[in-house]
Parts: C-alpha cells; structure tokens; sequence
C-alpha cells in the first residue's frame, strides 16, 4: 500500500497527529501489559520490570509477538486493548 | 493560476506525439520546415525520437503542453518577442502554409486531416497535471498516512466519517472539484456552527470529495451551506436539539435534471449519486469544519437516518403547483435550494381517495398528528405530495394556494381539544388558548413540495423542529456557479 497524503478536512485546531493520552498519575491499581516484541533478552528486561511494576500495585500480564520483524498479529492487539489499560512494549538486543 | 510558463523559442513550435496518425503524416512536412531557415522547434509528447525526420524536445512531463493548453496534436504556434501570435491545430494545409509563410508545404498530402487529443487533456492524467503545474490557493494543512495505514480505516479514526466510508481528498481530487465553481477556494462561505469556524469553498470541496460529489454539484452543496449556516436557520440549534432533525434539502431549478438529481422513484432514498452526495457534503462539512459530532454539540435522542443524507429535487416539470423556490420568491428557472429542519419522512396513506376535498381531509387527519396531535403552531412541516395523489388536485384545479388554506381551514381545532390535560394527555397548549381556535400551522408553515414515482396513492410528511426565533426557520438561496 502506497502512502497517500490528503488536505486536512478539519477547521484544524486539532494538531495533525494523533494526540498522545495523558500519562496516569499512579500505575496503582491499573493493568500493565508487557510486550516482548520477540527480540533476545527482551525477557530479562520485561522481568524485571515486571517486578518493578508489582512492587507498586499494578497488575501486569505478558505478550509476546511472534517475531519482531513483523507489526503485532490484530488478535493480539485486540487481546491486549481489552485486557489492559497500560502497555510497555519492550525492545531489546 | 498557472504558474510562470516555461519560454518558447522564438519562430515556429510544433507538438507533437507518435501516438497521433495525423502527426506522422506531416513528418515530411517538418522535414520542409527544417530545410528552410525558419527557426523550427519541434516537441514530442511521448515518443522521444518521434518524428523521425527532425530532432525534437521530449515535452514528458508535459509542462509545454499544459501551459500553452495544448488541446490537439500537431498543434503550429507561432512565436514573436516571447508572445504567440498564432497557432493552427491539426493539419490544414492553407493554414500551415499562412502560418509558415512557405506557400508549397506539404504539397503531397490531403489538404486537411483534423488532429488528435493532446496527452495533457487525457482525463486520466489531467488531474495530475492540474495539480503538479498549477500555483493553486489550496492552502489546507497536509496529512501523510504511512504505507502501514489503511487511509480509509485513518479517516475513520480521526473521526472524520459519517460511519460510511468517504473518498480520500486527495489534492488532485479537491483541485478537480474546485472546477465546479468559479468562487476563489479562499472566499468565506459563513461562519459555520457549531464552532463558528470561518467556512471556505475550499474547506467545502474537501468535504465534497469525501462525500462522493461530482465538481458540477459542488454549487448546491455551497448553497445549502449558505443556506443552514444563518441565525434563520439555526444550525447549531439544530444540531444540539434533543428532537431528530437535521438539515432536509429542497433543489429547483433546471440545474437539478442538468446534474441527474432524482425527483421520481423512490427519491428520498437511495441509489442517485447527486441526491446523496449533495446532503452528505453538508452534513460532513458540518462535522468536520464546524465540529457538530454525535455526542458532542449533536444531542439528538434518536436522530434518523436523514442525518446522514436528506436532499432531493421537486418534479417541476410534471408539477400541478409552482415550485417551492418561486413560493418562496425566488423566480421561475434559476436554481436554489431550500433547507428546512426535518425528521425523516412518513408515509400519507390514501388510495380511495377520488376527488381533492376527500384527500385533502386525509391530509388534515396526518398532518395534525405531527409530533403530537394537541401541539400546534410550533412545527411546520413539509408535505411532499406524489403523481397520484396530485393529479387529483390537478384536475380539481387546487394551486399550491388553495391546498394551503384548505388544509389550514380545515385543521382547525378548538383550545378546549388541545389545551394541556385535554383527552387525559397532560401535553397540549398553554391554559390561556383554551378559548382559541387555533388551526395546526402557522401561516407559511406548511411546505408543499412535488416528487415520487409515478405509480403509488400516497405521499408524504416530513414533519421540523420548533420554529421561528426560538428554533428553526426555512431558508431559500439560489445557487450560483
């Protein structure tokens, strides 16, 4: 698919981008996913973040694509948006 | 618009494309033209080593062709202190021999032989050329979707949508849609609600585009914005009411068979492009300029499906009554659009009926259920009467007038039927009308409109919001192009 550029439709008072949410004042209490994207010791990493993260009250559930070298199955996508209300994806080497 | 134009050489310019029999046929005259001292230069569209007998420039991406509006191949310009001052297109040998000055050109061929299309004026690349070589004053901020993003499930994200798929506004498209009208893309139409937004023709044809319109019906679309986004109107009102309606739209005028709007069969609903994309192109510019978005200003209960679209054209010509342009003083023959506030339409069932004083009574006994049968005064409506039904009135002489004052004489009702609490509904009238007689519109409330197939004995009612200063009133504008 070709990348296609079009004139904004809009009165444009919203930036171009896609705004960014606002960041969580506490991760107490919310579910954190972790995606390992797949890369070599990415789970070192997301291990011991795991650790981090539940000392300070969030539950945390792990994913892990397939391969890095491809975007993240919709099945996956879907599993972690219904599942969880933050994510960290983790890339490592 | 067009930028600076590339210089031509002085003397004699000829295009060319290989493509084109007629320009193969005159190579030996350009082999002539070559031999004399009359300076010759030669450009090929598509071929670069076409015409084999003279050396020429490939014009590839047809920069020359597009600024000097090359229409036909071979087409002779004749060049003096950087100005043309003749051309002569396709092969006339009395003109190119005027044109040249050289009286025994092409002695050998047909004296005339008409040309070929130009490459620039190809439909499938015109666009293209349109945008790459026009300065044009579209000035809408750019947005690159990545190659990993599917532009249609990006426009919907960023809720640009109506639900429906819309077409990417390309540039190239928005260009071919600002053909449609000779307004500057940078004029201000309005202010448009709810955000107040300086609306402009360019803002329109993007919007446009995405509904799906053609250039030719970008004119009504600017029209009905023009004519919804006015304190009569009210369109912010219309958008944050509770109540279900939204901006249903009238056209007249010649304009509308011109552009293939549907007034017959099954006109309100869907299948005829002008009829839908017209109505969606307001609704969308609405949403997307002026920011009226379902949930936020748009506070509607249960809305209807008109919101998406709701346009079509009257029957004038099979009409027994004037059209509702003229009845709102606009004259016979010049297009415009009228915009009424409006729910979805329902269905007037009578098909016993055989003279107009039976019909009209069925008219009366719908209309005064409009939105509740004790209200009155507060909605007008529009009654769209079909073929079957109006020749009953054609052949009892009825104007748009007397089916009118008819209906008003006739929905009469005594204060005591409708004040509030009468019949054991606690909704009706205030308690000081209760010895009024108060008939269901007030005076210009009633819309009649002629449209449908021509086979059914029924019509139809599409009842508004609260009128007049604390709502929605009717607004009529012509459309110009």
């Amino acid at each position: 698919m070709a990348s296609i550029t079009i004139l904004d439709p809009t009165n444009e008072s919203k930036p171009a981008t896609r705004e960014l949410l606002q960041r969580p004042g506490s991760i107490s209490g919310h579910t954190i996913g972790l995606l390992d994207i797949s890369k070599p010791r990415g789970n070192v990493f997301l291990d011991r973040l795991e650790e981090r993260l539940t000392e300070r009250g969030a539950k945390v559930l792990r994913f892990a694509k397939p391969t890095f070298t491809k975007p993240a199955p919709v099945d996956l996508r879907h599993e972690i948006s219904t599942q969880c209300t933050l994510v960290i994806e983790a890339l490592a080497d | 618009m067009a930028r600076t134009a590339p210089v031509l050489p002085e003397g004699l310019v000829v295009v060319v494309k290989r493509e084109c029999a007629t320009c193969q046929m005159v190579d030996p005259v350009l082999a002539e033209l070559a031999a004399t001292n009359i300076p010759l230069t030669v450009y090929t569209q598509d071929d670069p080593s076409f015409p084999p007998s003279v050396i020429s420039h490939h014009d590839a991406d047809l920069s020359i062709s597009w600024h000097y509006d090359i229409e036909t191949v071979p087409t002779v310009l004749k060049i003096e202190n950087g100005q043309e001052i003749d051309r002569t297109i396709g092969w006339s040998k009395e003109n190119w021999r005027n044109i040249t000055g050289v009286h025994t050109l092409g002695e050998e061929l047909p004296d005339m032989r008409p040309g070929c299309g130009s490459m620039s004026v190809d439909p499938d690349i015109v666009d293209a050329l349109r945008a790459r070589f026009t300065d044009s004053p579209v000035i809408s901020r750019t947005i690159e979707f990545s190659t990993a993003e599917d532009e249609f499930e990006a426009m919907y994200a960023r809720g640009w949508t109506d639900g429906l798929p819309v077409i990417p506004p390309t540039r190239e498209r928005v260009l071919k849609m600002l053909t449609g009208t000779t307004r500057h893309p940078q004029d201000v139409v309005a202010l448009c609600p709810p955000d107040l937004v300086e609306l402009t023709i360019e803002k329109i044809a993007i919007n446009a585009v995405m509904a799906g319109c053609l250039p030719e019906y970008l004119p009504w679309v600017i029209a009905a914005l023009e004519a919804v986004c006015n304190d009569e109107f009210n369109m912010h009102g219309v958008l944050a009411t509770t109540m279900p309606v939204g901006p249903v739209i009238v056209c007249n005028g010649p304009g509308t068979r011109a552009i293939g709007m549907n007034s017959g069969i099954n006109t309100f609903g869907q299948g005829n492009r002008a009829n839908n994309t017209i109505g969606r192109a307001v609704q969308l510019t609405v949403r997307n300029v002026g920011g009226g978005r379902p949930g936020e200003v748009d506070r509607a209960t249960h809305g209807n499906p008109g919101k998406i679209t709701f346009c079509f054209a009257e029957d004038e010509e099979r009409s027994p009554f004037t059209p509702l342009s003229v009845e709102r003083g606009v004259p016979q023959g010049v297009n415009a659009v009228t915009v009424f506030a409006g729910e979805g339409p329902r269905c007037v069932v009578d098909q016993l009926a055989r003279t107009a004083d039976e019909l009209v009574n069925s008219y009366v006994a719908c209309l005064l259920t409009v939105h509740h049968p004790k209200l009155v005064i507060g909605f007008d409506a529009i009654l769209t009467v079909s073929p079957d039904h109006g020749r009953v009135f054609a052949e009892a002489g009825w104007t748009r007038e007397k089916l009118i004052e008819e209906v008003t004489q006739r929905s009469l009702r005594p204060g005591t039927d409708l004040v509030r609490g009468a019949h054991g509904m606690a909704e009706g009238v205030p308690p000081h009308l209760e010895s009024a007689t108060l008939p269901k519109f007030r005076p210009g409330g009633l819309l009649v409109t002629y449209a449908g197939g021509g086979a059914g004995l029924f019509s139809s009612i599409v009842a508004g919001w609260a009128n007049g200063k604390i709502g929605s009133d009717p607004v009529t504008r012509v459309v110009t192009a």
